[in-house]
């Protein structure tokens, strides 16, 4: 069977007997089984549970009509969840050795409320270890390879996750984006990734990397379902007290949308032809009748040096419960990137070094925030790049990690200022590698951004296209 | 002694919350099945995040209100690092600037912060092994710091009885430390008397793992004799960590310290900060009861009661409220009112509470007033033998008759109690009193 | 040209700290390669941040607190409590002897 790429297409297929949930999971097992060993892609398949719950589905369906939808959002839908995400009763390694024996007690809220829709888990997909890294090849379970061209890294940490969506090996999939985890991998995998606003998605059962950075973000291959999963995702669950109820915001009909172009977003270290894909992107938001308005963003060139101080900082912290006690093994199976943040983080917040390091990072947060602030008052969006560069190549920047820290340049500022960003598809380069764009928008914006996204793919006539 | 004693304590009070600090699992873990009272919050399982107890803070605010101490509009808490094998996240969650209560002082001894916590598990020493229980981990706990203010064990018992009943009197805690629902750390030093422009010693002892008043009190002592014997050796003092040993009724070594611990501290960016306004504050003010040493004065005040029987009644704060009950419901009954003045019916009322244990007879405060009606009903001792009695113990108490006249009307009813004695408690309080009052102001 | 060096004692340091054991070979190359970070993000200290006050979370939420109530659902039995690891003794983790001069 030819697997559906959307989840309307899906739940009409499934709705009108094209084909029953088990058929389509039964495609996408066989998928996996053809490609999974050649890319690294799953680090667990669930598939037991994965029919089960698929025939449920043609139960529910069989018994029922539409009105499911409106219960079960997700119904015969597919997932896949980056490692990181703790599956009751299913072995959740973080890319890790250290948890290569972990069977979590319990689930992340996001998995219980995707499974509460009606969602289909395939597998955990293999993942950065603790979610460190841009290219994937820091997972202690070999590298993901870029469905697209095996010689190329898939982007990371959430490696696996993208990968298995651009694979067609899973339908949608649940990442983290702490500095660009979710945006940059999606832009490398021809998929639309949304990191949310700070503070919408739980982030309870979900292994904790930076505690004020680190967000649940979606992959899928059309804005239309990103949206749908935002939806079902977002909103108190009364374990992160960090996140709110909010109400979806919706453009005024008559408004003009304005979207800035922040100029410190352009110009050295950026790719031409990524930059070149940038300006065609402006030129038809434009031709939408879109108002482009150049911004200012000082500060926004501190961003890598910002968050090599607070994410390590923070991941010296969370990482401290990982002593073999009472799970896992024992720190000496923390992986060389691991020990390097762990290392660079206890000494940013070491005796001596606080006040220069952490809490100077702190305070140039706080002008962060205002640079956004500032720009939110009279723009809707910024547009910029997600990644410098088209997906390099793997080993390409293995060796010399600060390299690899600037890959987040355009990525991390999202996640100190706490605002959501989209990763918008847009073609491919001139060897075939994917290109993406990314709008940020203020906090809460996340539905205003699916409307600015969703007119440029309407725009181009985008249609979702799979690797494998 | 050529030595003055120099004394700060850190005292850990478990609050009575049902929950934990930051977790919904009971806070209640004593003598409960090992790891039986945890969920992936306390046991710091990966994912897992806390979520702030309004109650704890609550409880500390009104401990912090109670002593005096400023209140802070804002306040959040921070990560402790430090790895041991009870902590389960390799962090405390703790506070550190900005914490809930700052200053205050009890029995004008300086306090310098109230802070609220978690706790760690507990570390058990079995034969060669270390055993973990995490029950007790993420459990609230208030911590209180003095200044350095105590110069003797008398003083430091006193501090803490008091913070005890404090505690009891807010119902923020029981603070037992048999239970270890209050903990103590004594830090201590000595300082040389002759050095006149006294600045503090150079080093401190910390002395831990203290777990009940009569351990205290021997605990502190040891230490004050050993570090006086090495200082007057000529020796120095280590600064170190050390424990108590009841057998050989010294302190012993626990841990050298090497210089000031590294914890790396941190905001806690996983809880929102805390804004604790005025109305707040007000409305937590009007839940603080009268404390211990108000309720000691107006007993002396209203009741004339001696020390001692206010001491007994006060420190439990249900017997003292059932003592007020009965006087209340007592002064009512026109019976008791032409029998007695306030003064000997508290008196009465005391005495067959304390004497007696008449309370835990009549559960009823009313059910007592009815007993004690029905004493007096029965015939008292002839005013003959009562004279009798009076002359007698006046004559054997010429000192307390001194007392007396020199203003310590309180005595009174130590010589009513002695006049009862001879008279096997059966004499009229009234017409006792009436009578001494009589002699002793001639 | 690096400014600001991390030694091999610095390392070790915050590796103690940080409860790592490293080997001789790490110690080399984390000096190295921390340097060059740390230099990096001491760019910092060109932002003049006077009178600025740190921003340690995006939400502005305050007071979040939860009602003191116990909630036995999210409770681990003791046996889920304890299945991460296989060094268990009556209900009890095992951990490596800790030492104490009692």
């Amino acid at each position: 069977m030819n697997i559906p790429l959307t989840i309307k297409e899906t739940q009409d297929g499934l709705k009108s007997k094209k084909f029953s949930a088990v058929e389509l999971v039964d495609a996408y097992f066989s998928q996996i089984k053809k490609y999974n060993d050649e890319y690294n892609i799953f680090l667990t398949l669930t598939e037991d549970s994965a029919y089960k719950k698929a025939k449920e589905a043609d139960k529910i369906l069989s018994n029922k009509d539409i009105e499911i939808l409106s219960e079960k959002p997700l119904i015969g839908v597919t997932a896949s969840y980056k490692d990181i995400f703790l599956t009751k009763g299913v072995r959740t390694t973080a890319g890790s050795n250290i948890l290569n024996n972990f069977i979590p007690p319990y689930s992340a809220t996001s998995v219980l409320k995707m499974e509460n829709a009606g969602a289909i888990t395939i597998g955990k997909a293999n993942c950065d270890a603790f979610a460190h890294g841009a290219s994937g090849e820091n997972s202690d379970y070999k590298a993901t390879l870029n469905p697209w061209n095996k010689s190329y890294v898939p982007g990371g940490s959430s490696s696996g996750s993208a990968a298995s969506v651009s694979a067609n090996m899973s339908l949608v999939s649940l990442g983290s984006d702490t500095g660009g985890s979710v945006r940059q991998p999606a832009s490398f995998c021809n998929l639309v990734g949304l990191k949310p606003t700070y503070g919408a998605i739980s982030r309870y059962g979900v292994i904790a990397m930076s505690s004020s950075l680190d967000t649940v973000g979606t992959f899928a291959h059309t804005i239309d379902d990103i949206e749908i999963i935002f939806d079902v995702l977002r909103g108190q669950d009364g374990f992160d007290g960090n996140v709110i109820d909010f109400e979806k915001k919706s453009f005024d009909k008559n408004s003009k949308i304005k979207l800035g172009v922040a100029k410190e977003y352009f110009g050295k270290g950026l790719d031409s032809e990524v930059e070149g894909k940038i300006e065609e992107a402006i030129k038809i938001y434009e031709r939408l009748g879109v108002e482009i308005v150049e911004v200012s963003l000082p500060h926004t060139k501190y961003g890598v040096s910002v968050y090599y101080i607070i994410q390590p900082a923070e991941v010296s912290s969370n990482l401290g419960r990982f002593d073999g006690i009472r799970y896992g093994n024992d720190r000496s199976f923390f992986g060389d990137e691991a020990k390097r943040r762990i290392m660079l983080g206890s000494y940013v917040l070491s005796a001596g070094y606080y006040d220069a390091y952490y809490e100077k990072a702190l305070k140039v947060r706080t002008k962060m925030v205002e640079d956004f602030n500032r720009v939110f008052s009279h723009v809707d969006a910024i547009i910029s790049p997600v990644s410098p560069s088209t997906p390099f190549k793997l080993g390409e920047n293995a060796s010399n990690p600060l390299k690899m820290y600037l890959e987040d340049v355009y990525t991390t500022t999202a996640n100190i200022v706490g605002i959501p960003g989209l990763s918008v598809p847009f073609g491919f380069s001139k060897n075939e590698l994917p290109i993406g764009f990314q709008l940020l928008g203020p906090r809460f914006s996340e539905h205003r951004l699916f409307e600015i996204g969703r007119m440029f793919h309407k725009e181009i006539n985008y249609k979702p296209r799979v690797a494998l | 002694m050529i030595y003055t004693p120099i004394i700060g304590l850190e005292i850990h009070i478990e609050p009575n919350t049902k929950s934990k600090m930051f977790c919904a699992c009971p806070q209640d873990h004593f003598g409960k099945k090992p790891n039986s009272q945890t969920c992936p919050i306390c046991l710091g399982l990966p994912g897992s995040l806390p979520f702030t107890n309004r109650e704890a803070i609550n409880k500390t605010i009104k401990l912090g209100l109670a002593l005096g101490s400023k209140i802070s509009e804002f306040s959040k808490f921070y990560r402790k690092h430090y790895f041991y094998p009870d902590l389960p996240k390799g962090f405390q969650t703790s506070q550190k600037d900005e914490v809930l209560c700052l200053g205050g002082s009890l029995f004008g001894k300086r306090i310098n912060h109230i802070h609220l916590e978690e706790d760690a598990g507990k570390l058990m020493h079995v034969n060669n092994q270390s055993l973990v229980d995490f029950n007790r981990s993420g459990c609230a706990l208030i911590e209180l710091v003095t200044e350095p203010d105590f110069h003797s064990t008398d003083e430091v018992l006193a501090f803490t009885k008091e913070l005890q009943l404090i505690a009891r009197y807010l119902d923020i805690s029981n603070a037992d430390m048999e239970k270890g629902t209050m903990r103590l750390e004594a830090n201590i030093s000595m300082l040389n008397a002759k050095n006149s422009n006294a600045k503090l010693p150079d080093y401190k002892v910390e002395l831990k793992n203290i777990n009940s008043f009569k351990f205290l009190e021997k605990a502190i002592n040891a230490e004050i004799v050993r570090q006086e014997s090495e200082l007057s050796k000529g020796r120095k003092i280590i600064q170190e960590t050390r424990g108590y040993d009841e057998n050989k009724k010294t302190t012993f070594s626990q841990r050298v310290k090497e210089g000031s611990e590294d914890y790396r501290y941190f905001p806690e960016a996983d809880l929102p900060p805390i804004e604790i306004g005025e109305l707040k504050i007000k409305n937590l003010k009007l839940k603080i009861p009268e404390l211990p040493q108000a309720k000691r004065e107006r007993f002396q005040d209203i009741y004339k009661l001696s020390k001692d029987y206010i001491e007994i009644l006060v420190s439990d704060l249900n017997r003292a409220n059932y003592f007020e009950d009965v006087i209340a419901n007592g002064m009512k009954q026109p019976r008791l009112r032409s029998l007695h003045s306030l003064h000997s019916f508290a008196m009465t009322v005391a005495n067959l509470m304390i004497n007696k244990h008449l309370d835990t007879d009549y559960p009823e405060p009313a059910g007592l007033a009815r007993k004690i009606i029905e004493l007096e009903d029965r015939s008292y001792e002839s005013a003959e033998n009562t004279e009798e009695a009076v002359r007698q113990v006046l004559q054997t108490n010429p000192e307390i008759i001194k007392k007396y006249q020199n203003g310590q009307t309180q005595v009174l009813s130590f010589l009513i109690g002695q006049v009862q004695k001879i008279l096997r408690g059966s004499g009229n309080p009234k017409l006792i009193g009436d009578l001494l009052k009589s002699k002793l102001e001639k | 040209m690096s400014k600001s060096k991390l030694t091999k004692s610095d390392v070790l340091h915050v590796a103690k700290l940080s409860n790592l054991k490293l080997t001789d070979e790490e110690v080399s190359r984390y000096s190295d390669q921390l340097s060059k970070i740390v230099d990096y993000i001491s760019e910092l200290s060109n932002v003049d941040t006077t009178g600025i006050k740190p921003v340690y979370q995006t939400t502005g939420l305050i007071n979040v607190l939860r009602e003191d109530e116990v909630n036995t659902t999210n409770i681990l039995p003791t046996n889920a409590a304890l299945s991460g690891t296989d060094n268990t003794k009556n209900d009890l983790f095992v951990v490596k002897k800790i030492l104490t001069n009692n």
